[in-house]
């Protein structure tokens, strides 16, 4: 069953077409890497499907139901509010800047939107967020700010925020791409023990050898549409498309 | 020399209670202002484009008139308009013109503080399913909060030195109890203890405001 599925999916920024027509879907349990050239429309993409950026035109389902129709800029269906927001709660996000809420302890960070969203008895919600701390090495670091950690350190406590809300799927929005070289490992390692554990990850990177690894689908964006999608090793091995081609000589 | 001391030292217990209906004044006007402004800072950044107009219209009314003439609107103008809003108390006439024009002020330090949050704190909360009012009061305010502090106690001890102002409408705050003084015993000395008063208490609120300042970073 697909977790969230796309029906040309388009957005614009005024007259830049940033998005065309893409169609896409993850299966459940399935963790598929998008890359692709800067400019590509790969975050765009990521951040349309929960909100973060309103679609000029397409379908958007999740968990097999609608979730948002939009047609030329004006919405023609969304799912009613309480439905409309129990599907976005299903998609879990990790930004690139990590974005951690600086006024609040890693504990805090993680237990905020359980307690606040889901009224979460504090207690139970940090429980719950103890648990994820230890999933993702941190648990000594729980009543620190965010400020005392290392980038990797944070994007950790990132991940483990998201992660508390129980979502469905995981959107990675470049979550390596801020961190020093040496820092990159610790997070990809974390993702790694996510995938898994089952969980059904989008992940925007441009860490090809994780793509390689851990990816069951890769897709290559550019110019705002899907050029090419397959298995990691073909895909990278046996590109077909003349663009994807070109983009992997220009990193590899 | 002695005699001059004597004197100052005389006066000192009618400078000390005026020195209350200042105080109070600012405490009072600033407080009200802050309530306001909250939410004229969130009207002006509202996508709510009436909202928004009406909140910049008043920022922009307030900002561009003089404190001293909207306090003789409030007293003077507006019973002379509309009888029912006579206000016989002074205080309440002066506490309604400063809390007016403070709020101006204060929304535009407020509305500035709440743009400088980085929008990817609005973008994690909006990620989590947090809603507007959640993400304003648990993420965003009291982070811009902090960054508050500083302009708005440099707006209180403006305010605290603009009440002099309510001397004119005969409001019997510090400077209106010096002019007093002065004329009725016919001596400027007065104005050295005013001023010093003035100043130990602006020196007081500074430091009070510097050690908030100090407690509100640690996270920093």
């Amino acid at each position: 069953m697909s977790v969230i599925r796309t029906e040309k999916l388009c957005k614009s920024f005024g007259t830049l077409e940033v998005l065309r027509d893409v169609d896409f879907n993850v299966e459940k349990g399935e963790v598929v890497c998008i890359i692709g050239p800067s400019g590509a429309g790969k975050s765009t993409f990521l951040r349309s499907l929960n909100q973060l950026e309103t679609i000029t035109s397409g379908k958007i389902f999740v968990d097999g139901e609608l979730f948002l129709h939009r047609e030329k800029n004006a919405t023609v269906h969304d799912s009613d509010p309480a439905k409309h927001k129990s599907l976005l709660l299903e998609m879990g996000m990790v930004f690139q800047s990590f974005n951690l809420f600086p006024h609040k302890t890693v504990l805090e960070n993680v237990t905020l939107a359980p307690i606040a969203v889901k009224q979460m008895p504090k207690e139970k919600a940090e429980e719950l967020g103890r648990g994820i701390l230890a999933k993702v090495g941190l648990s000594e670091k729980a009543d620190v700010y965010p400020s005392k950690l290392s980038g990797g350190q944070q994007q950790r406590v990132a991940i483990a925020r998201a992660l508390a809300m129980e979502p469905k799927i995981m959107l990675f929005d470049e979550p390596t791409s801020a961190l020093d070289p040496e820092l990159v490992g610790e997070v990809l390692g974390v993702m790694k023990d996510l995938a898994k554990s089952g969980m059904t990850m989008l992940v925007v990177t441009h860490e090809m050898g994780f793509a390689r690894e851990a990816a069951n689908r890769v897709v290559f964006m550019s110019d705002g549409y899907i050029a090419e999608e397959g298995l990691p090793e073909r895909l990278f091995t046996a590109p077909q498309n003349p663009r994807t081609q070109q983009f992997l000589n220009s990193i590899l | 020399m002695e005699d001059a001391l004597i004197k100052i030292v005389g006066w000192l217990p009618m400078l000390i209670k005026a020195t209350g209906v200042t105080l109070a004044l600012t405490a009072a006007s600033v407080s009200t202002a802050l309530v306001l402004a909250v939410f004229l800072a969130l009207g002006k950044i509202s996508k709510d484009k009436i909202i928004s107009a009406v909140c910049s219209g008043y920022v922009f009314f307030f900002r561009g008139t003089p404190l001293l003439m909207q306090l003789f609107f409030v007293y003077y103008t507006l019973p002379n308009i509309f009888p029912f809003m006579t206000i016989n108390s002074r205080f309440l006439a002066a506490w309604i013109a400063f809390s007016l024009n403070i709020a101006a002020y204060l929304a535009e330090i407020i509305r500035a503080a709440i743009q400088s949050i980085h929008k990817g704190q609005f973008e994690a909360a909006k990620a989590l399913g947090l809603t507007y009012g959640q993400t304003m009061r648990l993420i965003i305010i009291p982070q811009a909060y902090r960054r508050m502090i500083p302009p708005v106690c440099n707006e209180f001890v403006m305010v605290l030195k603009d009440t002099s102002l309510v001397s004119i409408i005969a409001l019997t705050d510090l400077t209106f109890q010096t002019r007093m003084i002065a004329s009725n015993k016919a001596s400027s000395l007065v104005y050295i203890p005013a001023m010093l008063i003035y100043l130990i208490i602006t020196a007081f609120f500074t430091a009070i405001f510097n050690r908030l300042e100090k407690r509100l970073s640690i996270y920093e």
